[in-house]
């Protein structure tokens, strides 16, 4: 029984793997967000677009819901919606945070200057680190979060008019 | 009518295996030396078998008989015959019966040419891979009959994925599975081994050029593959770490360092019990990672239709199979002393398998990390290239400093290590690194590590091929055109990474950009009618400020019409010293298309030297068929 050691210690590893595996065949593995919902956001700690100062998820429990939109020049469905969130901003006083998406500086400001801008504050995802970090898959995408900086909803895809009265019912 | 004929093709096969190991037995107990002559014919017969249900289900998508449901599912009567007979192996369950085939023949080839080793040591291998060969046709009936029918008959088919219609994909199959699956002969074979008791240099002998013509397959499969990956997939890398890329590098691995512990096994008896764990672990590998591949477990760009019963099934195999080569192992296994002296080309060997077992462990852990990350913590990641470029770059650099030297040992002890000619190919090695330093820029130390060990590896190996030009030797020469290629690909690979460049950017027609010494001018688009395709064909001009050389390249926008499905293909122009790579891509409702411009040095010469690391197992393997004619 010299080998028993290692017999037993390799017998459990075989058996630990393959459980593993079949517990891992059940798990659906498709890469889904959903699940965020009701939970806090990550921390983060981002520079913002047009001043020299850097802010993070603590500035946001200042508000009581916020917005956070992630778009980017580039990105066409993002001015699709930007009209819809210039109405949020103007109707309903909803605090829109931009995080703006692997974009250039230039063309970001060009883009708010000439379509308007719907933010109370625009952040910088440059590497778009930060914005796969919120669970985002690809812009443009929103996220509905309360003082508690819990996310409430999530909008996949650019925000059109039956979303505007989902969040005005949640905000009221 | 063809659907009958398969399957019925594929049950006498079953039944023939069945045959096969009762004969064997019955066998066994005969005190003839000689193995009966009716196992000879059973295996032919299998193999005749197994050939013509894959020829039948070739046909059955060559006439496009919609009645059988793969056919429907992969295949299109448009579609040019070429790529009707590649669909066949293009999808599971035509894989799956192409896997089988390379079982069944490579049982009877090893029947066939292993007159001689010890009979039951015969008997048992065939058994063992006939016990393999049961469970994937029971397999393939059960689960995955690519014969099965469809009623009514649909009058067309689905069609095949674009990206799969592609010459490189048409022979990367069945490379890499005569790699894979070629190593269940050895797998079987080392079981037999342990049952029989029959070891040393003559088993080593015996599943010798099984090893390495696996070994050859494999890596010229892996090779297409990558090509592949490089042109079709319109990134312009050609290694992305994707699982399905790992599948095919864990058994790889393995079978590298077979192909090194088996020469210690061969010429001084030792070693055994590790050659036994290295046969066992190629094939379970191969399985582990078709396993992971076919059940939907993890995400990878090969997306095979997933179904958790298939995968269930396979799991079920894999412990059956890892679980008893265990305990045989474990029930069979001695004391073995290894005693090597530290300076031998022993030690060196068994070196190169430990880099081997780091390398096979480090890309393992990454590959299974995200299943065991979800099942155990309930977290979603993903492992991507730093975390491999940071663990198995930098050990590289010993990995090829080893490699040069190793070759030039002695067996069993040597005191005197050249040091003279290796510190010369050194103090060269540097030379040449600073020289490409100063005359094309600038990177980092690791960079500069990478490039002087490799060569230090490559100049080791033309001295090598210079010295034994006078007294020639195959095994020699195959083995220095393997390091030589593996030297050469890493070198090249190395300055490609360093001086590549990369631009990507916003253009509509008639507009110019400039960057750097490139000026790349968008002339005109047009659009191409083919027959299974239409595709926007964009014309760019490009000019090199310096030299003013100017190419044009065509990159298109496919649209199929069977799958509806959009390609991107790039309009790649190669030359000796470097690659001009461009892909374009719509962006919707707007005259622009973006634009990825590439230029990457040296990316023919990477191709060639990986081609050259297979080419050294092809020529070691005349120097085996010779032995086998006498």
């Amino acid at each position: 029984m010299k080998f028993s050691f290692s017999k037993v210690f390799t017998y459990l590893f075989i058996f630990f793997i393959i459980s593993v595996f079949f517990i891992g065949l059940k798990k659906s593995n498709i890469y889904d967000t959903k699940n965020l919902i009701n939970q806090k956001i990550n921390d983060f700690k981002l520079p913002a677009l047009n001043q020299d100062s850097v802010i993070t998820d603590f500035n946001l429990t200042k508000n009581n819901y916020t917005l956070i939109n992630f778009w980017a020049s580039w990105c066409l469905p993002c001015r699709d919606e930007h009209i819809y969130l210039m109405t949020l901003k103007k109707e309903y006083d909803l605090k829109i945070l931009g995080i703006n998406f692997k974009d250039e500086k230039k063309n970001a400001v060009k883009f708010l200057k000439k379509l308007g801008n719907p933010y109370y504050l625009t952040l910088v995802d440059d590497t778009g680190k930060s914005s796969v970090n919120f669970g985002i898959y690809g812009i443009p995408e929103s996220i509905l979060i309360d003082k508690e900086l819990k996310i409430i909803k999530k909008f996949i895809g650019p925000i059109n008019q039956t979303n505007i009265l989902e969040i005005a019912n949640i905000i009221k | 009518m063809l659907s009958n004929i398969g399957t019925t093709l594929v049950v006498f096969t079953l039944f023939i295996s069945f045959f096969i190991i009762n004969a064997s037995f019955v066998d066994l107990k005969n005190t003839n030396k000689l193995v009966s002559k009716k196992l000879y014919k059973f295996s032919l017969l299998q193999s005749t078998f197994i050939i013509v249900a894959f020829f039948t289900l070739i046909t059955s998508f060559v006439v496009s008989d919609f009645s059988v449901i793969n056919v429907f599912q992969n295949s299109h009567s448009t579609k040019p015959l070429f790529y009707k007979i590649v669909g066949t192996w293009g999808n599971h369950e035509g894989s799956l019966l192409l896997w089988i085939n390379i079982l069944v023949i490579f049982s009877y080839l090893f029947l066939l040419y292993n007159k001689n080793s010890k009979k039951n040591y015969r008997l048992y291998t065939l058994v063992i891979q006939n016990l393999l060969i049961i469970v994937f046709l029971v397999f393939l009936l059960i689960n995955s009959n690519p014969f099965s029918p469809i009623y009514p008959v649909p009058v067309e088919g689905l069609g095949l994925n674009p990206i799969l219609q592609d010459p490189a994909l048409a022979v990367h199959p069945p490379l890499l599975y005569i790699g894979f699956v070629g190593s269940s002969i050895y797998f079987s074979a080392a079981t037999a081994s342990l049952l029989t008791s029959y070891k040393g240099k003559f088993f080593a002998a015996s599943i010798k050029s099984w090893v390495l013509i696996s070994w050859c397959f494999q890596t010229l499969g892996i090779i297409v593959g990558s090509i592949w990956a490089y042109y079709e997939l319109g990134w312009g890398g050609f290694w992305f770490w994707d699982p399905v890329e790992n599948a095919s590098l864990l058994p790889w691995f393995v079978i590298t360092a077979l192909m090194h512990s088996i020469i210690l096994l061969e010429k001084r008896d030792t070693a055994y019990h590790w050659t036994i764990i290295l046969c066992l672990l190629a094939f379970t590998l191969s399985v582990t990672g078709t396993f992971l591949v076919r059940s939907g477990i993890l995400n990878s760009v090969h997306t095979f239709a997933n179904d958790p019963s298939r995968g269930l099934y396979m799991l079920f195999f894999l412990s059956v199979m890892i679980l008893s080569s265990v305990s045989i192992f474990f029930k069979k296994l001695t004391k073995e002393s290894y005693n090597f002296s530290t300076y031998s080309k022993e030690t060196l060997i068994l070196v190169n398998n430990w880099f081997m077992a780091f390398f096979l462990f480090t890309v393992l852990i990454g590959t299974i990390y995200p299943i065991f990350s979800e099942v155990l913590t309930e977290t979603k990641v993903s492992v991507g290239p730093p975390y491999y470029n940071i663990v198995i770059i930098p050990l590289l650099i010993p990995f090829l400093l080893l490699m040069a030297i190793g070759p030039n040992m002695s067996w069993v002890k040597n005191n005197y290590i050249n040091y003279k000619k290796n510190i010369l190919i050194f103090i060269l090695a540097v030379f040449i690194n600073v020289a490409i330093y100063i005359y094309f820029g600038s990177y980092s130390i690791l960079s500069s590590l990478i490039i002087i060990s490799s060569l230090c590896l490559i100049l080791s190996s033309l001295i090598d091929a210079i010295k034994t030009k006078d007294k020639f030797n195959i095994v020699n020469f195959s083995r220095i055109t393997s390091h030589l290629g593996f030297g050469l690909m890493i070198f090249f690979i190395g300055i490609n990474h360093n001086f590549s460049i990369e631009k990507d950017f916003n253009l509509k027609v008639g507009e110019e950009r400039n960057f750097k010494d490139f000026k790349i001018n968008f002339s005109s688009l047009d659009i191409k009618e083919n027959k299974n395709y239409k595709a926007i064909v964009g014309k760019f001009l490009i000019t090199e400020k310096k030299s003013n050389n100017k190419n044009i390249l065509e990159p298109e926008i496919r649209i199929y019409n069977k799958p509806e499905t959009l390609t991107y293909e790039a309009s790649i122009r190669t030359k000796f010293s470097s690659d001009t790579y461009l892909t374009m891509s719509n962006i919707s409702r707007s005259d622009y298309y973006n634009i990825k411009f590439q230029k990457k040095p040296f990316m023919l010469w990477i191709w060639i030297s990986a081609i050259l690391i297979s080419m050294g197992g092809f020529i070691r393997l005349i120097k085996i068929k010779k032995i086998n004619e006498i």
